[in-house]
């Protein structure tokens, strides 16, 4: 993957970018529920270079795990090992995730869509479906019970998806007023964080709108990395490219999941 | 009281065609062993149900022994599908496979019930989600005290359940440690349960996250040094996490994993139509 450079020097992907861009995002939280996938590393990296004090939780029933290497799967020994508590199954979703006590909900996904509705679930018909993906897991209900939700992807068109063929994970619904009439909790997704930039609800329709791009990355491709007519904020801001010690960081923090 | 049996005793008196069998474990103690066990002794037409069957779900689905799979997330951790569980139901090989699919918190919830002896479990679940419109079993009950309208999911009551633990005692008391899950709601809600472990000791030690079963609670018993791998038991070995990775290229083709079910012991057996 192509990127950029930062002080001249230092060349990042935009892999780098998006992890970069969603542990600044956890800046001010104080406690992120952590899905499977890319938000682990963003979430570990977040502890470590703008929050440290930030609770991580993960549906293996670890609650404040802090991982000295990046754990290899949500239910990694190491999650065990430096969790201030550890707790059953029905706990961690009954008694931590249920009543709202959970900021973030930090999820991936293989498609969104324009109302930051996810599928993790089938590709085509649901008895027969083209591709079957792993399912649930945890997500419906972080989308749900936490007080808001951030998604990190991938962006291309078949990843951003007009509309998608399953929802898994409730976002937005159809636009205004859905998460209300569900009676939902929570401000749902305020920020879908990609290796191109970084798109959020309008506050008017709640549609998925690009406010910011990350160095070097063009309005343009990011449209056409979008499966819908992507609308573009009136003030459209350009991410800070990763400086050296967030790459360093990043880096290292790599280096001990291959170590693994 | 609990009966200290060997794993392929367990296996022939408590597991039998068409039973609902529940193997669980959160990437942690799962019971590989046991699955292994399950398929060389050649089973049929069980209804398997576990909130996130991975590498042993993918072997057993594979291997033609399961008409139906109870589930929440269907992956292999870290490497990404589980090909024999998608061959399955994307094209029905080595036979067609049912599915009936939760969240965890809605499967977390069954147990809880079964393991209360109440009909039901009752959550806020599943809101906005499409799952309702193809799984039978979420519902919806009106609270009666507040009239708010909550999920309601049936109780999960595997006719057997099998969990892998760190240790037992002399009289089958059970102690696991570390990640443990939905294991003991699995174990309370079945009708019969096979805990394997890896080593039996005099007394127990206080270790993070400890659960203890009495061994009045349990069936059998099976001392199976390893019986976790390639997945972990914490205090006694690591995850062999190249072994999961291997799966991929094996578990990809019909071909390569019948060549694994005979390093096992077990042979690929033609699924009647």
């Amino acid at each position: 993957m192509t990127g950029g450079t930062t002080g001249g020097t230092i060349n990042w992907t935009t892999d780098e970018m998006m992890t970069i861009a969603a542990a600044r995002g956890l800046a001010e939280t104080p406690t992120c529920f952590v899905g499977i996938g890319l938000p682990s590393t963003a979430a570990n990296l977040a502890r470590r270079l703008h929050n440290p004090e930030l609770v991580l939780i993960y549906e293996s029933g670890t609650l404040g795990a802090k991982p000295g290497r990046l754990p290899y799967s949500i239910g990694d020994g190491v999650l065990a090992e430096t969790a201030d508590a550890l707790c059953s199954s029905v706990e961690v979703f009954n008694y931590w995730l249920q009543p709202g006590r959970i900021a973030t909900g930090f999820l991936g996904a293989a498609q969104i869509d324009r109302y930051a509705n996810i599928n993790t679930t089938v590709i085509g018909d649901y008895e027969r479906p083209t591709v079957r993906l792993p399912g649930a897991g945890g997500a419906p209900e972080i989308a749900t019970s936490c007080r808001e939700v951030v998604v990190i992807v991938r962006q291309t068109p078949r990843t951003l998806v007009r509309t998608v063929g399953f929802v898994t994970s409730f976002g937005f619904g159809r636009g205004t007023g859905d998460r209300e009439a569900l009676g939902l909790p929570g401000a749902g997704p305020q920020a879908v964080i990609t290796d191109l930039g970084i798109l959020r609800p309008d506050p008017a329709t709640c549609e998925l709108t690009l406010t910011d791009v990350h160095p070097g990355v063009s309005v343009e491709t990011v449209r056409t990395a979008t499966g819908w007519d992507l609308a573009v904020a009136p003030e459209l801001r350009v991410s800070e490219p990763p400086t050296a010690q967030e790459l360093d960081v990043l880096r290292a923090l790599e280096a001990t999941r291959r170590a693994a | 009281m609990a009966r200290f049996t060997d794993l392929a005793e367990a296996i022939a008196d408590l597991v039998h065609d068409e039973d609902t069998v529940a193997l669980e474990g959160f990437t942690h103690l799962i019971p590989f062993a046991a699955g292994h066990e399950i398929i060389r002794q050649g089973r049929r037409d069980l209804t398997l149900v576990r909130m996130t069957p991975d590498m042993i779900y993918d072997q057993l689905i594979g291997a033609g022994c399961a008409a139906k799979l109870v589930f929440s997330w269907g992956g292999n951790p870290g490497v990404g599908s589980l090909h024999r569980f998608r061959d399955a139901v994307e094209n029905g090989w080595p036979r067609p496979l049912e599915i009936e699919e939760h969240s965890h918190a809605g499967m977390a919830n069954r147990y809880l019930a079964g393991a209360s002896g109440l009909p039901f479990g009752v959550l806020r679940g599943y809101r906005g989600t499409d799952l309702p419109r193809h799984t039978a079993t979420i519902a919806t009950v009106t609270c009666p005290f507040t009239g708010e309208e909550l999920t309601a999911v049936p109780a999960l009551n595997p006719d057997v359940t099998v969990v892998h633990a760190q240790q037992a005692d002399r009289a089958g008391n059970v102690h696991m440690w570390g990640i443990t899950g939905v294991q003991k709601e699995a174990l309370l809600a079945a009708r019969r349960t096979l805990v394997t472990v890896e080593e039996v000791v005099d007394s127990f030690d206080a270790h993070p996250g400890d659960v203890v079963i009495p061994g009045w609670a349990l069936t059998c018993v099976a001392v199976v040094p390893g019986g976790s791998r390639p997945s972990y038991a914490h205090g006694y070995y690591e995850r062999d996490n190249a072994a999961y990775t291997e799966w991929d290229p094996i578990s990809r083709s019909r071909e390569s994993f019948a060549a694994w079910l005979g390093s096992i012991g077990a042979v690929a057996r033609p699924v009647p139509a």
